[in-house]
């Protein structure tokens, strides 16, 4: 006898301490506190934080130990959280020229002012698994940090490299939108609108999924709308963030923040309007993250195409396509949501096919009578 | 009791009248999307957080909220929401179409008439009815502000070339106040009429898509159709097999793996309440007295 789906309620209850043991795994193993995943995956948090457009190191530490390591869903939980906060006011811009260098490298000079900071880095290693880390005490990294190869020290000016090419005439001038008097678009309390402006983009890029921009970066590289991209320079440090309460009148730095900033320097051929000279694609993210902030400004420059007249030709350069589904946790949510009960649908299809093969199948019965 | 540290009803109310007010403009122009500032919610897009922001933008203390998908009280999606309200708003819920203010829905409209001052609040995944006959946004809100809708015309036409009837079963176009073309969300077109003049106000909440529309009561809602090849609804050969139902959306049920197969109504309300008035179908009779 059939028995009707009943008890939703409970089998829901039981499958959630079900995924509470799942992520406590064999308890004999000692548990992992926030404060440990926070230090040792900090570039977890890095991209939860990112993608989770909220800075804060120790939400994001437990939004992964509650997804058990599950990032896009740790992203979720964070955004989740986040659309509850209130808004007390947007920050003045971030000034990355004064950033607290600990990482600072251009691919496109030898050697630049304020100088090439290799810091701390995955590029050189040999990606031979360690064993010693897979022991107690065997991390090698309990003695202090070597003293060079830290940042310069704080005072010393460590310009932007594609500004030494702006006073050449050689790279377009990073003209400030004629809406930069107005506050910037903010995605997440507003619905993009296409054209969207740079603002909108970019910050749709930043809270992207890596993995995502990465594919599409990585195709405008293979042909799918070239840009010849040299990395003019990728920074990565502390910076302050600043408000500018109306009744004071000069700005306040409520706290620190470490991002990443890329700087992409792009051929560009010149059109009718514009001489030939060097285009930027811009990448900046939250944290520690090359990969994300070069594929960012692989993209920006790419969906720069219609600004500079450049035939949209490559998946790359199609705002919409881009934009709309960069977000993980919309195209998440949307995949899985496959798994709900489609009964009634399907019945629908199902009804619909049948009625199909029989007048498929009926003609051909016909002709053998 | 009502969840500590959050607001009635989960949402800040400055973002429930931003939520308001696209509402009203929804239904000051029937069918058209408006576009809305979707919020995260703690459920995942596509599990119906348009729905989700709507309910939660006009539920008030004293209403008394039903929620189903495909038909169903008690599938495990509508208890995850329902029980999100009771949590956030401690609302009142129910399961009797007519004793709720406001019904949530996924893929059906009850069986039950809605009557004035009920509101029927739809999860919508994809707002756009032309979206498959045109990806992009910038150009779908053009053909709409021109009532450029032939081409799915044609695309039903094709249907009728081809297989001699229009093959589109569920999320059926239809066209509101003879304006805007609209997308009723994937209900089956056999729940088409039920929104035609219908007395109960409709709103349509897209979350991930950022799009909110709605059907103000007794709006015209056509669904598209030829003049030779007028709309029809499906109808099956079998009755439900607990209530006799022969006028009720079923559902197939695959009873074991030799083609055994029953149906049942897909409304748990409408056929439990049947049930109750006595009505029985071939599988009760077939048990036999009090083996139901």
């Amino acid at each position: 006898m059939y028995v009707a789906v009943k008890g939703g309620e409970k089998a829901i209850e039981a499958s959630h301490s079900l995924l509470d043991s799942a992520r406590r795994g064999d308890p004999s193993v000692p548990e992992l506190s926030t404060r440990q995943i926070s230090e040792q995956l900090s570039l977890a948090v890095d991209r939860v934080m990112a993608e989770g457009s909220l800075y804060d190191r120790e939400l994001a530490a437990l939004a992964i130990k509650q997804a058990q390591g599950d990032l896009i869903e740790a992203v979720f939980l964070l955004r989740a959280y986040r659309t509850t906060l209130p808004r007390l006011g947007n920050s003045e811009p971030i000034d990355t020229g004064r950033m607290a260098i600990q990482r600072r490298i251009s691919a496109t000079f030898k050697d630049i002012p304020g100088g090439q900071i290799l810091g701390p880095t995955y590029d050189y290693t040999h990606r031979l698994l360690d064993f010693r880390l897979a022991g107690e005490g065997g991390s090698g990294g309990e003695g202090s940090a070597p003293e060079e190869g830290r940042g310069p020290p704080p005072d010393e000016a460590v310009p932007r490299i594609v500004d030494l090419l702006g006073r050449e005439g050689l790279i377009e001038e990073e003209a400030a939108s004629e809406t930069a008097e107005a506050p910037p678009a903010d995605i997440t309390r507003e619905p993009l609108r296409f054209p969207a402006d740079r603002d909108a983009r970019l910050q749709a890029l930043a809270r992207g999924d890596e993995g995502f921009l990465l594919a599409l970066g990585y195709s405008s590289q293979r042909g799918f709308s070239n840009n010849h991209p040299f990395a003019g320079e990728i920074r990565y440090g502390a910076v302050a963030v600043e408000i500018m309460p109306e009744e004071l009148g000069f700005a306040v730095e409520i706290g620190e923040i470490e991002v990443t900033e890329v700087q992409m320097v792009n051929q560009f051929k010149g059109s009718s309007a514009a001489p030939p000279q060097f285009t930027r694609g811009y990448g900046l993210v939250f944290g520690h993250q090359e990969r994300k902030a070069m594929s960012m400004a692989l993209v920006d420059r790419a969906l720069r195409c219609r600004e500079l007249d450049e035939a949209a030709v490559a998946p790359a350069q199609d705002e919409e396509f881009v934009l709309y589904h960069s977000d993980n946790v919309e195209a998440s949510g949307f995949v899985q949501h496959l798994k709900l009960p489609h009964y009634v649908d399907f019945q629908s299809e199902l009804e619909l096919l049948r009625k199909l093969r029989a007048e498929f199948e009926a003609p051909s019965a016909e002709a053998a009578e | 009791m009502v969840e500590d540290g959050y607001n009635f009803a989960y949402l800040d109310e400055q973002t429930k009248r931003m939520i308001r007010r696209a509402i009203l403009k929804a239904v000051a122009i029937p069918g058209y999307q408006v576009p809305f500032g979707s919020r995260e919610m703690p459920l995942p897009f596509g599990w119906g957080t348009g729905g989700i922001q709507v309910t939660a933008s006009i539920i008030g203390p004293d209403d008394t909220l039903k929620v189903i998908d495909q038909g169903a009280d008690d599938t495990v999606n509508a208890v995850s929401i329902r029980k999100f309200f009771a949590r956030t708003a401690g609302v009142e819920t129910t399961e009797r179409t007519e004793a709720a203010t406001i019904v949530q829905t996924r893929h059906r409209i009850p069986e039950t008439p809605l009557g004035a001052g009920q509101i029927l609040v739809y999860q919508v995944p994809i707002p756009e009815p032309l979206r498959w006959l045109e990806p992009r946004e910038t150009e779908t809100r053009k053909m709409h502000a021109l009532q450029e809708y032939g081409p799915m015309h044609v695309r039903l036409y094709e249907d009728i070339a081809h297989f001699g009837h229009i093959a589109t079963s569920y999320d059926y176009p239809v066209r509101v106040n003879g304006r805007y073309l609209m997308r009723p969300s994937p209900i089956p077109k056999f729940d088409n009429p039920k929104m035609d003049r219908s007395p109960a106000l409709q709103l349509f909440g897209a979350g991930r898509e950022k799009r909110i529309y709605a059907i103000p009561p007794h709006t015209e809602v056509r669904s598209l159709d030829f003049d030779d090849h007028p709309f029809e609804v499906q109808k099956w050969a079998d009755v439900c097999a607990f209530c006799g139902s022969g006028d009720s959306f079923l559902d197939e049920i695959v009873t074991d793996d030799r083609g055994g197969r029953m149906f049942v109504c897909s409304d748990t309300d409408y056929c439990s309440r049947r049930r109750e008035a006595g009505c029985t179908g071939p599988a009760m009779q077939a048990a036999g007295p009090g083996e139901a």
